[in-house]
């Protein structure tokens, strides 16, 4: 009597366990769905689109009833080149030497604060730095501008950069550090020649994800770049960008237009996901070791 | 002499690291260092200052009034935040369990073999530009979910529960805009979940193990309870990045800053208000109330992110010490 009882409990057990182990399995299964249905979606989308003509021509006005191609998207690659770049130009800087700040010099008050603003502006929402660029930039030169934007880009870089160079910087051996110290090398001098060569390809590492990160940003453009149709490499006027493009044609009643959208997509995720996926084929199995 | 001799060596030091070089290093570390947090300052210096028309148009009452009408010059956020909130924690109720849920997978389950590919799939989700989001959700989820999942609800349960009534002819609305959320925000709680799972010392489940509990009751009874504010932590920071989310919000949720009882309704969160009508803000109170809005959620996301971090912290800490 006892024992059947004991074993209803353990087959309830197994039964429980395995039903348990089948779920966190389903759940895995059911979150990689939409990544696949989104990437073949996109990929199937963006690639008909793609054409030479697609990347080398500007927006081309359409209207109704015309069977017009709806010229390319070259403005917003431009765009998107120039914002980036020029973000990544003022970012790159202040990352590094903050995370060598952080990481030569930890342990003050300093540092905890810093360190605290820098994990505040990582969580911070895009749209707010959009915000503020807008009301220093946008407001006071009342023109809409791609300078705007790429200020707005290097506040969402400078965290990821700055973290990732303070934990690169922290994997280097302690011993590197000491022998070019015995050697009668300055603090500077080690940092410069011994340290940051050690972790360059971390600090890259940091530096691309973050590009990767700013080069799909799209709120914080959007109340800064404005958008533009036409070709233009002044900077300190309205452009276009690939998410902006993507957004804006996504709106449009033309379907000439949504494929274009589909086809900046495409660009974008092909950019975005082959430098996340080439930083993590790089950088996972060091890591372990 | 003891003195002389310590105010004699501090002054060779001093001399010795000018001479180096070391404290000019040291200083412009210390200037881009800084920079950093100026860059910060002057996010809340110039939000505080860009919403003051609206501050002291609407003080306290913009947080509680639902009006939203530029033209008529009143501001009522409440139907922005009303959204913003709503929204983000249908995400989480969607997400939270889900990426807890590959957390075990990935940590307890898993083949080595697939551990990687797998996980780096699921960080992949975070890496996709919210414009795409925002495009999947417009051209492929809303007609989908329109005709299998809104319309059938709100014709069955719709009459009864005025959550899921129609008309659902729209598309966008708050549901909608809550799921694409919750795709996106699952791999922040799955990472931080699978991290603070990492850390729980083998000697407890061995403990488990050991008293002839089963696979589920090792991960139920001594993994769980250990990681227990470490997964609300990656919750919470799940909550933080859904709040703040743009692009993907304005696209589906229908931009409509009003209150409605059902799920199937056009809504607005404060993200999308911005985005869509800050570039076209004619009066200045209009700016200044959107910049105000700004302000409200980046004090929003900044207490939710707060609390994420104490309590990832604090499993980290007691997890490195045990």
């Amino acid at each position: 009597m006892a024992q059947a009882i004991v074993g209803r409990r353990y087959r309830r057990r197994v039964l429980v366990n395995r039903l348990m182990l089948v779920l966190t399995v389903l759940a895995t299964v059911i979150s990689l769905v939409p990544l696949v249905l989104i990437l073949v979606y996109v990929a199937e989308q963006g690639i008909g689109s793609l054409s030479i003509d697609f990347l080398t021509h500007t927006f081309r006005p359409i209207s109704f009833g015309t069977t017009s191609t709806g010229g390319g998207v070259l403005h917003a690659i431009v765009g998107t080149v120039i914002i980036t770049g020029f973000a990544l130009l003022l970012a790159v800087p202040i990352g590094i030497m903050a995370g060598v700040y952080l990481s030569e010099y930890p342990g003050n008050a300093a540092s905890t604060a810093i360190r605290f603003c820098v994990d505040v502006l990582s969580a911070m929402p895009s749209i707010v730095v959009g915000v503020t660029a807008y009301v220093l930039i946008v407001q006071r030169v009342k023109s809409f501008s791609g300078f705007a934007g790429s200020v707005a880009l290097v506040v969402l870089m400078v965290p990821i950069i700055t973290r990732t160079t303070e934990e690169i910087l922290r994997l280097v051996p302690q011993t590197s550090r000491e022998a070019a110290i015995a050697l009668g090398a300055p603090k500077w001098r080690t940092t410069l020649t011994i340290v940051l060569p050690m972790a360059l390809s971390g600090i890259a590492t940091g530096v691309l994800l973050a590009f990767a990160r700013a080069a799909g940003e799209t709120a914080p453009l959007l109340v800064t770049v404005l958008g533009n149709n036409n070709l233009t490499y002044d900077l300190f006027g309205p452009m276009q960008a690939l998410p902006l493009l993507a957004y804006r044609y996504t709106e449009q009643p033309y379907t000439v237009l949504n494929q274009q959208a589909w086809g900046a997509a495409f660009l974008l995720v092909v950019i975005v996901l082959g430098i996340n996926i080439l930083v993590r084929i790089v950088t996972r199995p060091r890591s372990h070791r | 002499m003891r003195t002389e001799i310590s105010a004699d060596s501090r002054r060779i030091r001093l001399g010795r690291q000018l001479q180096h070089g070391d404290l000019i290093f040291w200083i412009v570390a210390l200037l881009f260092a800084v920079l950093v947090v100026v860059l910060l300052g002057a996010i809340i210096a110039v939000t505080w200052s860009g919403s003051a028309d609206a501050r002291h148009a609407f003080g306290w009452h913009f947080l509680t009034t639902t009006a939203w009408n530029p033209v008529s010059g009143q501001f009522g956020a409440l139907p922005a935040i009303y959204g913003t909130i709503v929204s983000s924690i249908i995400a989480l109720l969607f997400a939270a369990p889900l990426g807890v849920m590959i957390a075990i997978f990935l940590n307890s389950l898993c083949p080595a073999k697939l551990r990687m590919p797998i996980g780096m799939m699921v960080e992949l989700l975070a890496a996709i530009p919210s414009v795409v989001y925002g495009m999947w959700g417009i051209f492929v989820f809303i007609p989908f979910f329109r005709s299998y999942i809104s319309t059938p609800l709100s014709k069955t349960v719709g009459s009864a529960l005025p959550l899921f009534s129609g008309p659902v002819n729209v598309g966008r609305g708050l549901l909608v805009a809550g799921i694409i959320l919750a795709i996106m925000i699952l791999p922040t709680i799955a990472a931080i979940s699978r991290d603070v799972l990492a850390v729980v010392p083998n000697s407890q489940r061995e403990a488990m193990l050991a008293l002839g509990a089963t696979r589920w009751e090792v991960i139920r009874h001594a993994e769980l309870p250990y990681a227990r504010a470490g997964i609300v932590g990656g919750m919470m920071l799940g909550l933080g990045r859904a709040l703040g989310e743009t692009m993907a919000a304005t696209m589906v949720i229908g931009n409509t800053p009003k209150i409605h009882a059902s799920l199937f309704q056009p809504a607005t969160t404060a993200a999308s208000l911005i985005a869509s009508q800050l570039p076209n803000a004619n009066t200045d109170l209009h700016s200044s109330a959107l910049i105000y809005l700004a302000l409200v959620l980046f004090l929003i996301t900044l207490v939710a992110n707060s609390i994420a971090r104490a309590l990832v912290w604090r499993v980290s800490r007691t997890g490195s010490g045990a």
